[in-house]
Protein backbone atom coordinates (compact mmCIF):
# COMPACT_ATOMS: atom_id res chain seq x y z
CA UNK A 1 0.00 0.00 0.00
CA UNK A 2 1.54 3.60 -0.69
CA UNK A 3 2.60 5.65 2.43
CA UNK A 4 3.46 9.11 2.98
CA UNK A 5 7.54 7.98 4.01
CA UNK A 6 8.23 10.49 7.73
CA UNK A 7 12.12 10.62 7.91
CA UNK A 8 13.68 11.06 11.73
CA UNK A 9 16.27 13.61 11.97
CA UNK A 10 17.45 13.58 15.37
CA UNK A 11 14.33 14.95 17.73
CA UNK A 12 12.45 15.81 14.46
CA UNK A 13 10.40 13.84 12.45
CA UNK A 14 10.15 15.06 8.89
CA UNK A 15 7.15 14.30 6.56
CA UNK A 16 7.57 15.42 2.84
CA UNK A 17 4.19 15.05 1.09
CA UNK A 18 5.62 14.10 -2.29
CA UNK A 19 2.14 13.25 -4.46
CA UNK A 20 -1.31 14.19 -4.68
CA UNK A 21 -3.12 13.37 -1.46
CA UNK A 22 -6.27 11.10 -1.12
CA UNK A 23 -8.32 10.39 2.05
CA UNK A 24 -6.63 7.31 2.51
CA UNK A 25 -3.47 8.50 2.43
CA UNK A 26 -4.49 10.98 4.74
CA UNK A 27 -5.72 8.59 7.48
CA UNK A 28 -2.80 6.22 6.95
CA UNK A 29 -0.21 9.45 7.64
CA UNK A 30 -2.31 10.48 10.55
CA UNK A 31 -2.09 6.96 12.10
CA UNK A 32 1.74 6.71 11.21
CA UNK A 33 3.18 9.90 11.99
CA UNK A 34 1.03 9.55 15.85
CA UNK A 35 2.51 6.38 16.40
CA UNK A 36 6.00 7.24 15.57
CA UNK A 37 5.97 10.48 17.61
CA UNK A 38 5.80 8.30 20.69
CA UNK A 39 7.61 5.33 19.53
CA UNK A 40 10.61 7.95 19.02
CA UNK A 41 9.84 10.47 20.98
CA UNK A 42 9.98 13.25 18.78
CA UNK A 43 10.22 16.91 20.34
CA UNK A 44 9.63 18.24 16.20
CA UNK A 45 7.60 17.72 13.43
CA UNK A 46 7.95 19.35 10.04
CA UNK A 47 5.18 18.66 7.29
CA UNK A 48 6.32 19.70 3.98
CA UNK A 49 3.48 20.06 1.50
CA UNK A 50 5.47 22.51 -1.01
CA UNK A 51 4.78 19.43 -3.89
CA UNK A 52 0.84 19.56 -3.01
CA UNK A 53 -0.98 21.14 -5.53
CA UNK A 54 -4.40 20.28 -5.25
CA UNK A 55 -6.62 20.39 -1.58
CA UNK A 56 -10.37 19.56 -1.05
CA UNK A 57 -12.21 20.33 2.51
CA UNK A 58 -11.05 16.98 3.98
CA UNK A 59 -7.58 17.26 2.95
CA UNK A 60 -7.11 20.78 4.71
CA UNK A 61 -9.09 19.50 7.56
CA UNK A 62 -6.95 16.33 7.80
CA UNK A 63 -3.39 18.81 7.96
CA UNK A 64 -5.06 20.98 10.48
CA UNK A 65 -5.97 17.73 12.12
CA UNK A 66 -2.47 16.38 12.06
CA UNK A 67 -0.80 18.81 12.97
CA UNK A 68 -3.10 19.41 16.11
CA UNK A 69 -2.39 15.63 17.32
CA UNK A 70 1.22 16.40 16.99
CA UNK A 71 1.07 18.45 19.38
CA UNK A 72 -1.32 17.03 21.71
CA UNK A 73 1.64 14.47 21.90
CA UNK A 74 4.16 17.60 22.82
CA UNK A 75 5.54 17.46 19.67
CA UNK A 76 5.60 21.28 17.96
CA UNK A 77 4.72 21.10 14.51
CA UNK A 78 5.40 23.47 11.46
CA UNK A 79 3.54 23.23 8.26
CA UNK A 80 5.82 24.41 5.94
CA UNK A 81 6.08 25.21 1.98
CA UNK A 82 2.45 25.80 1.37
CA UNK A 83 1.46 26.98 -2.32
CA UNK A 84 -0.35 30.33 -3.22
CA UNK A 85 -3.32 28.48 -4.77
CA UNK A 86 -3.41 26.09 -1.71
CA UNK A 87 -3.89 29.01 0.65
CA UNK A 88 -6.14 30.51 -1.17
CA UNK A 89 -8.01 27.59 -1.49
CA UNK A 90 -7.85 26.72 1.94
CA UNK A 91 -9.24 30.15 3.17
CA UNK A 92 -12.41 30.38 0.79
CA UNK A 93 -13.34 26.67 2.40
CA UNK A 94 -13.20 28.25 5.19
CA UNK A 95 -10.35 26.52 6.68
CA UNK A 96 -7.61 28.74 8.32
CA UNK A 97 -5.77 26.01 10.38
CA UNK A 98 -6.00 28.45 13.81
CA UNK A 99 -2.93 26.98 16.23
CA UNK A 100 -1.01 25.87 13.02
CA UNK A 101 2.57 27.02 12.99
CA UNK A 102 3.38 27.63 9.41
CA UNK A 103 6.98 28.44 7.61
CA UNK A 104 7.55 29.58 4.05
CA UNK A 105 10.26 26.39 3.11
CA UNK A 106 11.93 23.80 4.65
CA UNK A 107 14.80 26.11 5.95
CA UNK A 108 12.66 28.83 7.74
CA UNK A 109 10.67 25.61 9.67
CA UNK A 110 13.84 23.82 11.16
CA UNK A 111 14.90 27.21 12.26
CA UNK A 112 11.90 28.00 14.04
CA UNK A 113 11.71 24.40 15.37
CA UNK A 114 15.17 24.82 16.58
CA UNK A 115 14.20 27.89 18.63
CA UNK A 116 11.54 26.24 20.43
CA UNK A 117 13.40 23.25 21.25
CA UNK A 118 16.08 25.47 22.82
CA UNK A 119 13.54 27.14 24.53
CA UNK A 120 12.09 23.82 25.68
CA UNK A 121 15.57 22.43 26.59
CA UNK A 122 16.09 25.89 28.88
CA UNK A 123 12.65 25.50 30.26
CA UNK A 124 13.53 21.86 31.69
CA UNK A 125 16.97 23.30 32.77
CA UNK A 126 15.41 25.91 35.06
CA UNK A 127 12.75 23.20 36.15
CA UNK A 128 15.26 20.71 37.27
CA UNK A 129 17.52 23.42 38.68
CA UNK B 1 -44.74 47.73 -51.11
CA UNK B 2 -45.53 50.38 -53.92
CA UNK B 3 -45.23 53.40 -52.41
CA UNK B 4 -41.81 52.81 -50.35
CA UNK B 5 -40.49 52.67 -53.65
CA UNK B 6 -42.09 55.67 -54.66
CA UNK B 7 -40.54 57.36 -51.90
CA UNK B 8 -37.25 56.18 -52.35
CA UNK B 9 -37.27 57.06 -56.17
CA UNK B 10 -38.41 60.39 -54.70
CA UNK B 11 -35.86 60.28 -52.42
CA UNK B 12 -32.67 59.78 -54.74
CA UNK B 13 -34.09 62.05 -57.32
CA UNK B 14 -34.20 64.70 -54.58
CA UNK B 15 -30.79 63.74 -52.86
CA UNK B 16 -28.55 66.46 -52.73
CA UNK B 17 -31.59 68.65 -51.50
CA UNK B 18 -32.14 66.45 -48.63
CA UNK B 19 -28.73 66.25 -47.89
CA UNK B 20 -28.18 70.20 -47.47
CA UNK B 21 -31.25 70.31 -45.69
CA UNK B 22 -30.20 67.73 -43.55
CA UNK B 23 -26.78 68.93 -42.89
CA UNK B 24 -28.12 72.20 -42.21
CA UNK B 25 -30.52 70.94 -39.73
CA UNK B 26 -27.53 69.10 -38.05
CA UNK B 27 -25.40 72.32 -37.81
CA UNK B 28 -27.61 74.28 -36.70
CA UNK B 29 -28.97 71.83 -33.94
CA UNK B 30 -27.66 72.79 -30.38
CA UNK B 31 -26.11 69.31 -30.13
CA UNK B 32 -23.34 70.03 -33.05
CA UNK B 33 -20.18 69.11 -31.35
CA UNK B 34 -17.35 71.24 -33.95
CA UNK B 35 -15.04 70.11 -31.29
CA UNK B 36 -15.44 66.64 -31.69
CA UNK B 37 -15.89 65.81 -35.14
CA UNK B 38 -15.43 68.38 -38.29
CA UNK B 39 -17.77 69.35 -40.49
CA UNK B 40 -16.79 67.81 -43.94
CA UNK B 41 -16.37 64.23 -41.84
CA UNK B 42 -20.26 65.14 -40.80
CA UNK B 43 -20.93 65.90 -44.54
CA UNK B 44 -19.12 62.85 -45.53
CA UNK B 45 -20.99 60.71 -43.06
CA UNK B 46 -24.09 62.26 -43.61
CA UNK B 47 -23.74 61.81 -47.39
CA UNK B 48 -22.86 57.74 -46.84
CA UNK B 49 -25.69 57.08 -44.90
CA UNK B 50 -28.64 58.89 -47.13
CA UNK B 51 -27.41 56.72 -50.11
CA UNK B 52 -27.39 53.50 -48.21
CA UNK B 53 -30.81 54.16 -46.47
CA UNK B 54 -32.15 55.35 -49.91
CA UNK B 55 -30.71 51.75 -51.44
CA UNK B 56 -32.41 49.49 -48.47
CA UNK B 57 -35.48 51.37 -48.88
CA UNK B 58 -36.01 50.22 -52.90
CA UNK B 59 -36.20 46.85 -51.40
CA UNK B 60 -38.49 46.76 -47.79
CA UNK B 61 -38.87 49.54 -45.59
CA UNK B 62 -38.67 46.69 -42.50
CA UNK B 63 -35.47 47.54 -40.78
CA UNK B 64 -35.27 44.00 -39.52
CA UNK B 65 -34.87 42.59 -43.41
CA UNK B 66 -31.11 41.80 -44.63
CA UNK B 67 -31.76 44.89 -47.08
CA UNK B 68 -30.88 47.09 -44.25
CA UNK B 69 -27.52 45.12 -43.02
CA UNK B 70 -25.15 47.52 -44.81
CA UNK B 71 -26.96 50.72 -43.67
CA UNK B 72 -26.63 49.22 -40.25
CA UNK B 73 -23.48 48.40 -39.99
CA UNK B 74 -22.74 51.60 -41.33
CA UNK B 75 -24.23 53.23 -38.34
CA UNK B 76 -22.78 50.83 -35.77
CA UNK B 77 -19.26 52.21 -37.21
CA UNK B 78 -20.42 55.86 -36.56
CA UNK B 79 -21.98 54.87 -33.02
CA UNK B 80 -18.69 53.23 -32.05
CA UNK B 81 -16.64 56.21 -33.27
CA UNK B 82 -18.98 58.55 -31.64
CA UNK B 83 -18.76 56.80 -28.37
CA UNK B 84 -15.09 56.67 -28.48
CA UNK B 85 -14.94 60.37 -28.98
CA UNK B 86 -17.11 61.27 -26.59
CA UNK B 87 -20.65 62.19 -27.96
CA UNK B 88 -23.65 61.77 -25.31
CA UNK B 89 -26.38 59.23 -26.36
CA UNK B 90 -28.29 62.35 -27.34
CA UNK B 91 -26.04 63.72 -30.02
CA UNK B 92 -25.52 60.55 -31.44
CA UNK B 93 -28.83 59.91 -31.95
CA UNK B 94 -29.90 63.43 -33.10
CA UNK B 95 -27.86 61.92 -36.12
CA UNK B 96 -30.62 60.17 -36.88
CA UNK B 97 -33.19 61.88 -35.78
CA UNK B 98 -32.60 64.87 -37.46
CA UNK B 99 -32.76 63.41 -40.79
CA UNK B 100 -37.00 62.96 -40.10
CA UNK B 101 -37.30 66.99 -40.89
CA UNK B 102 -35.81 66.97 -44.19
CA UNK B 103 -37.91 63.49 -45.31
CA UNK B 104 -40.89 64.78 -44.01
CA UNK B 105 -40.73 68.16 -46.42
CA UNK B 106 -40.22 65.65 -49.54
CA UNK B 107 -42.93 63.27 -48.54
CA UNK B 108 -44.82 66.41 -48.56
CA UNK B 109 -44.13 67.73 -51.74
CA UNK B 110 -44.29 64.28 -53.57
CA UNK B 111 -47.93 63.69 -51.84
CA UNK B 112 -49.24 67.34 -53.24
CA UNK B 113 -52.82 65.82 -53.34
CA UNK B 114 -52.37 64.54 -49.72
CA UNK B 115 -53.71 60.70 -50.68
CA UNK B 116 -50.48 58.86 -49.71
CA UNK B 117 -49.01 61.39 -47.04
CA UNK B 118 -49.89 59.50 -43.92
CA UNK B 119 -48.98 56.06 -45.07
CA UNK B 120 -45.42 57.72 -46.04
CA UNK B 121 -44.94 59.56 -42.94
CA UNK B 122 -45.64 56.46 -41.02
CA UNK B 123 -42.90 54.47 -42.90
CA UNK B 124 -40.37 57.18 -42.56
CA UNK B 125 -41.61 57.93 -38.90
CA UNK B 126 -41.01 54.18 -38.21
CA UNK B 127 -37.97 53.54 -40.17
CA UNK B 128 -36.28 55.94 -38.46
CA UNK B 129 -37.31 55.58 -35.10
CA UNK B 130 -35.65 52.22 -35.03
CA UNK B 131 -32.64 52.97 -36.89
CA UNK B 132 -32.31 55.61 -33.92
CA UNK B 133 -32.80 53.75 -31.32
CA UNK B 134 -30.32 50.88 -32.88
CA UNK B 135 -27.45 53.53 -32.74
CA UNK B 136 -28.32 54.59 -29.18
CA UNK B 137 -28.26 51.05 -28.41
CA UNK B 138 -24.91 50.51 -30.22
CA UNK B 139 -23.63 53.99 -28.54
CA UNK B 140 -24.57 52.59 -25.26
CA UNK B 141 -23.12 49.56 -25.49
CA UNK B 142 -19.66 50.95 -26.74
CA UNK B 143 -19.53 53.04 -23.79
CA UNK B 144 -20.07 50.14 -21.53
CA UNK B 145 -17.41 48.03 -23.52
CA UNK B 146 -15.24 51.23 -22.49
CA UNK B 147 -15.82 51.06 -19.02
CA UNK B 148 -15.35 47.35 -18.50
CA UNK B 149 -11.78 48.01 -20.35
CA UNK B 150 -10.76 50.72 -18.05
CA UNK B 151 -12.16 48.74 -15.00
CA UNK B 152 -9.91 45.72 -16.22
CA UNK B 153 -7.00 48.00 -16.70
CA UNK B 154 -7.49 49.90 -13.36
CA UNK B 155 -7.45 46.43 -11.89
CA UNK B 156 -4.14 45.54 -13.02
CA UNK B 157 -2.40 48.86 -12.62
CA UNK B 158 -3.54 49.41 -8.85
CA UNK B 159 -2.14 46.10 -7.26
CA UNK B 160 1.26 46.81 -6.31
CA UNK B 161 3.17 44.47 -4.13
CA UNK B 162 6.81 46.16 -3.37
CA UNK B 163 10.00 45.00 -1.08
CA UNK B 164 11.15 47.04 1.55
CA UNK B 165 13.89 45.21 2.64
CA UNK B 166 15.22 41.95 2.76
CA UNK B 167 12.57 39.64 4.10
CA UNK B 168 9.78 42.55 4.18
CA UNK B 169 6.82 43.16 1.33
CA UNK B 170 4.63 45.91 1.38
CA UNK B 171 1.50 46.09 -0.42
CA UNK B 172 0.12 49.41 -0.36
CA UNK B 173 -4.00 49.31 -1.37
CA UNK B 174 -5.68 52.01 -2.83
CA UNK B 175 -8.99 52.29 -3.74
CA UNK B 176 -11.99 50.14 -2.86
CA UNK B 177 -11.41 46.87 -2.13
CA UNK B 178 -14.40 44.18 -4.39
CA UNK B 179 -14.26 40.44 -4.24
CA UNK B 180 -12.76 40.34 -7.79
CA UNK B 181 -9.78 42.42 -6.69
CA UNK B 182 -9.53 41.05 -3.43
CA UNK B 183 -8.66 37.85 -5.23
CA UNK B 184 -6.08 39.57 -7.70
CA UNK B 185 -4.52 40.86 -4.56
CA UNK B 186 -4.67 38.01 -2.50
CA UNK B 187 -3.04 35.95 -5.29
CA UNK B 188 0.10 38.48 -6.44
CA UNK B 189 0.75 39.12 -2.59
CA UNK B 190 1.02 35.10 -1.93
CA UNK B 191 3.39 34.70 -5.22
CA UNK B 192 5.55 37.54 -4.11
CA UNK B 193 6.26 35.96 -0.73
CA UNK B 194 7.02 32.49 -2.24
CA UNK B 195 9.17 34.32 -5.08
CA UNK B 196 11.08 36.32 -2.32
CA UNK B 197 10.34 34.15 0.14
CA UNK B 198 9.43 36.97 2.13
CA UNK B 199 8.32 36.33 5.97
CA UNK B 200 6.60 39.83 6.88
CA UNK B 201 4.03 41.47 4.53
CA UNK B 202 2.75 45.24 5.13
CA UNK B 203 -1.02 45.78 4.31
CA UNK B 204 -1.28 49.18 3.86
CA UNK B 205 -4.63 50.94 3.44
CA UNK B 206 -4.36 54.49 3.86
CA UNK B 207 -5.60 54.77 0.09
CA UNK B 208 -9.04 52.59 1.22
CA UNK B 209 -11.33 54.91 1.57
CA UNK B 210 -13.76 52.63 3.24
CA UNK B 211 -13.80 49.60 5.52
CA UNK B 212 -17.32 47.82 5.60
CA UNK B 213 -17.59 44.41 6.89
CA UNK B 214 -16.91 43.12 3.39
CA UNK B 215 -13.54 45.03 2.85
CA UNK B 216 -12.58 43.89 6.70
CA UNK B 217 -13.68 40.21 5.84
CA UNK B 218 -11.37 40.26 2.50
CA UNK B 219 -8.15 41.62 4.16
CA UNK B 220 -8.89 38.89 6.90
CA UNK B 221 -8.96 36.44 3.96
CA UNK B 222 -5.38 37.70 2.99
CA UNK B 223 -4.17 37.48 5.79
CA UNK B 224 -4.96 34.51 6.99
CA UNK B 225 -3.55 32.31 3.59
CA UNK B 226 -0.60 34.69 3.83
CA UNK B 227 -0.45 32.97 7.00
CA UNK B 228 -1.00 29.54 6.05
CA UNK B 229 2.04 29.98 3.65
CA UNK B 230 3.92 30.86 6.65
CA UNK B 231 4.70 34.98 6.07
CA UNK B 232 2.90 37.42 8.96
CA UNK B 233 0.93 40.10 8.15
CA UNK B 234 0.47 43.41 9.52
CA UNK B 235 -2.35 46.30 8.71
CA UNK B 236 -1.56 49.71 8.78
CA UNK B 237 -2.54 52.92 7.72
CA UNK B 238 -5.60 52.91 9.60
CA UNK B 239 -6.98 56.19 9.59
CA UNK B 240 -9.06 56.97 12.86
CA UNK B 241 -12.00 57.21 11.23
CA UNK B 242 -11.52 53.68 9.82
CA UNK B 243 -10.42 52.27 13.39
CA UNK B 244 -14.01 53.85 14.51
CA UNK B 245 -15.70 51.88 11.84
CA UNK B 246 -14.01 49.04 12.47
CA UNK B 247 -15.14 48.70 16.02
CA UNK B 248 -18.44 50.23 15.53
CA UNK B 249 -19.26 46.70 12.69
CA UNK B 250 -18.01 44.46 15.56
CA UNK B 251 -15.30 43.36 13.02
CA UNK B 252 -12.46 41.35 14.82
CA UNK B 253 -8.97 42.59 14.32
CA UNK B 254 -7.56 40.79 17.52
CA UNK B 255 -5.60 38.20 15.66
CA UNK B 256 -3.83 40.33 13.17
CA UNK B 257 -1.24 43.18 14.02
CA UNK B 258 -2.20 46.84 13.27
CA UNK B 259 -0.35 49.91 13.38
CA UNK B 260 -1.46 53.28 12.75
CA UNK B 261 1.20 53.98 9.99
CA UNK B 262 3.50 52.28 7.51
CA UNK B 263 6.91 53.39 9.24
CA UNK B 264 5.74 52.17 12.71
CA UNK B 265 4.54 48.45 10.80
CA UNK B 266 8.14 48.82 9.06
CA UNK B 267 9.50 49.42 12.26
CA UNK B 268 7.90 46.41 13.63
CA UNK B 269 8.94 44.03 10.66
CA UNK B 270 12.59 44.94 10.75
CA UNK B 271 12.56 44.03 14.46
CA UNK B 272 11.10 40.99 13.44
CA UNK B 273 13.65 39.86 10.78
CA UNK B 274 16.60 40.73 13.29
CA UNK B 275 17.21 43.27 10.65
CA UNK B 276 19.79 46.49 11.27
CA UNK B 277 19.53 49.70 9.23
CA UNK B 278 22.65 51.31 11.29
CA UNK B 279 21.29 54.03 12.72
CA UNK B 280 19.35 54.00 16.05
CA UNK B 281 16.45 56.05 15.72
CA UNK B 282 16.67 59.65 17.70
CA UNK B 283 15.44 59.33 21.06
CA UNK B 284 11.86 60.87 21.60
CA UNK B 285 11.59 64.23 23.56
CA UNK B 286 8.38 64.38 25.39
Amino acid sequence: MERIPILKMGKVLLVTVQVDMHDRLAMTLQDDLTARIVKDHAHGVLIDISSLEVVDSFIGRMIGNIANMARVLDADTVVVGMRPAVAITLVELGLSLPGVRTALNVDKGVEMLKGSMEQRASANGHATR
Amino acid sequence: MESQNKLAESIRGHHEGILKEWVDTQLTAPTLRLDLMKESELRDESREFLTLFCHALIGTSDPGAPAWKATKDFLAQVAKSRALRGFSPYETATFIFSLKQALFGLAGTVNKDGKNLFTDLWTLTQLIDSLGLYTIELHQKNREEIIQRQQQELLELSTPVVQLYENILALPLIGTLDSARTQIVMESLLERIVETGSIIAIIDITGVPTVDTLVAQHLLKTVAAARLMGADCIISGIRPQIAQTIVHLGVNLNDVITKATLADAFLVALQRTGANLGKPLAPKKD
